[in-house]
């Protein structure tokens, strides 16, 4: 690992203006950027350590869920009104990672963690657009089994690995930066020819907290090649309100089918709670989904795991 | 250079320190605390395993400077006085270990388990150590190991009756 400067701000403002310099680069956690300089993937000249602010917060009020941006991975997923309010982010965080990362990792990083593509983890030089712009992508031609069938580009067909920016998708979450207010379906961009970047944020520029408004119930389906500490092949995050077996309103995400959650654009008001039914009414939103051979499985492994978050009840760890 | 003060296992230490160092590192070559293993260096592992605040943490994926004013313990802050902890006597007694490189990143992280909840199931056990791999693949010793800490715990905390002493199920049927 490269010889890098440290400094531990003590509010909000030192960090800005330490965080914009150039080659500055913030942590929290660390469990993702550590890595990142391990790899030398990133090679940053100054850590930017926030991770003593004081935005651990977690508050359940009348206008929905407030996180603080330093909010440890484990104590949200442990919070019972988070638990029982808005159970898709709680099972989300709880099936990412592993409890040691959990308890490290925050609300801010696991939002701005990086693809798991193994081209752009490899520990030699191949091509990926996204590690090296202009060096191609390995993947297109290579081991794709893991990405993307929406919103990938000729430069990029990697996917985001976070299984929270997909619960707080379907969830219609906000993300409070140093800079603005936007939607968290807007924070992460599609690769386009610049897939080096993976969100809209601007160098500089801090997650301060995540507001998510009052939910209907909620629940996140994560499907992987193991039980636990695997990153999903597909996601789903769901929250509907149904009545007498009908659908009143829904809004879903999909996680590991795009370079960021991808928003489930059907109405899905009306829909009896049926496979068949189900199945009917979202298929008009895979119809864009370009999957490379051998990701194609993901278009049907996508669509049942819709239908099962849906119409099947999901027990968070230890109370199923 | 940064300068850091950190617990570990009960005792102070102010160094100067390199950002880039690991925790993992910090405490085997400067520390000279070698139980803590790095078995992987990609976080997948769990070999290296320490309680930062109690709480599990992986130390190859974290800076010294990270855990700058935080309460380390490592392996060798289980024992007291010389005394196995019963984490460790469960590893003992239950052959909870073959190679035993995975082993002190087991104890501690079964260490926190216990401490949260003391009379885990075997799911729970198993949830709890999904962060730690024994490529050995002793898991089903590891988890009566747990279990094993689990029972002598809760012999240990319960009045001392031996004439009368119940048999740890029924205890657990009239708590």
């Amino acid at each position: 690992m490269r010889d890098v400067g440290y400094l531990r701000v003590g509010d909000t403002a030192e960090a800005l203006t330490a965080a914009a310099r150039p080659g500055a680069r913030l942590i929290a956690g660390g469990t993702e950027l550590v890595n990142l300089l391990k790899e030398r993937i990133e090679q940053p000249d100054l850590l930017v350590d926030i991770s003593r602010l004081p935005l651990t917060d977690i508050t359940v009020g009348p206008d929905g869920l407030h996180l603080g941006a330093l909010a440890r991975m484990s104590d949200v997923a442990a919070h019972p009104e988070v638990r029982s309010g808005y159970p898709a982010i709680a099972q989300a965080l709880e099936l990412s990672a592993s409890p040691q990362l959990r308890n490290m990792a925050t609300m801010g990083g696991n939002l701005m963690q990086r693809t798991r593509c193994p081209y752009f983890r490899a520990d030699h030089d191949l091509p990926c657009n996204k590690r090296r712009p202009g060096s191609g992508c390995s993947a297109i031609d290579g081991d794709h089994r893991a990405a993307a069938i929406f919103g990938a580009s000729e430069s990029c067909v990697a996917t985001h690995p976070s299984d929270l920016a997909v619960a707080l998708v379907a969830l219609d979450a906000q993300v409070r930066t140093t800079a603005r207010t936007l939607p968290a379906r807007d924070l992460h961009r599609l690769p386009g020819d610049q897939p080096h970047r993976d969100t809209v944020l601007d160098h500089g520029e801090m997650i301060l907290g995540i507001d998510v408004p009052v939910s209907p119930p909620s629940a996140y389906l994560k499907v992987r090649e193991r039980g636990s500490y695997e990153f999903a092949l597909v996601s789903v995050a769901v929250a509907a309100e149904t009545s007498g077996g009908v659908i009143r309103t829904a809004r879903a995400a999909l996680g590991g089918v795009a370079p960021k959650p991808w928003p489930l654009d059907v109405d899905l008001a009306g829909v009896p709670l049926r496979r068949d039914e189900l199945r009917a009414a979202i298929a008009p939103a895979f119809a864009a989904a370009r999957p490379l051979p051998g990701s194609e499985f993901k278009i049907e492994l996508a669509q049942r795991a819709v239908v099962r978050a849906l119409t099947k009840p999901i027990g968070l760890m230890g109370e199923t | 250079m940064a300068r850091i003060t950190v617990t570990v296992n009960g005792a102070d230490h102010t160094d100067e320190v390199e950002p880039r160092l690991l925790l993992a590192h910090y405490l085997r070559d400067k520390l000279r605390l070698t139980g803590t293993h790095i078995g992987c260096d990609t976080t997948n592992c769990g070999a290296c395993t320490v309680l930062c605040d109690g709480l599990p943490v992986k130390s190859c994926t974290m800076f010294a400077v990270q855990a700058d004013g935080r309460e380390i313990i490592t392996v060798e802050g289980l024992a007291t006085g010389g005394q196995l902890q019963p984490i460790q006597q469960g590893f003992k007694e239950e052959h909870g270990l073959q190679c035993g490189f995975c082993t002190p990143g087991m104890m501690v992280a079964a260490t926190a388990l216990l401490e949260r909840n003391p009379d885990p199931s075997e799911e729970e056990i198993r949830w709890a150590l999904s962060g730690n791999v024994c490529r050995c693949t002793g898991y089903v010793n590891i988890v009566k190991a747990v279990r094993w800490a689990a029972q002598a715990m809760q012999e240990q905390a319960a009045p001392e009756e031996p004439a009368t002493r119940q048999p740890a199920t029924e205890q657990a049927a009239t708590r």
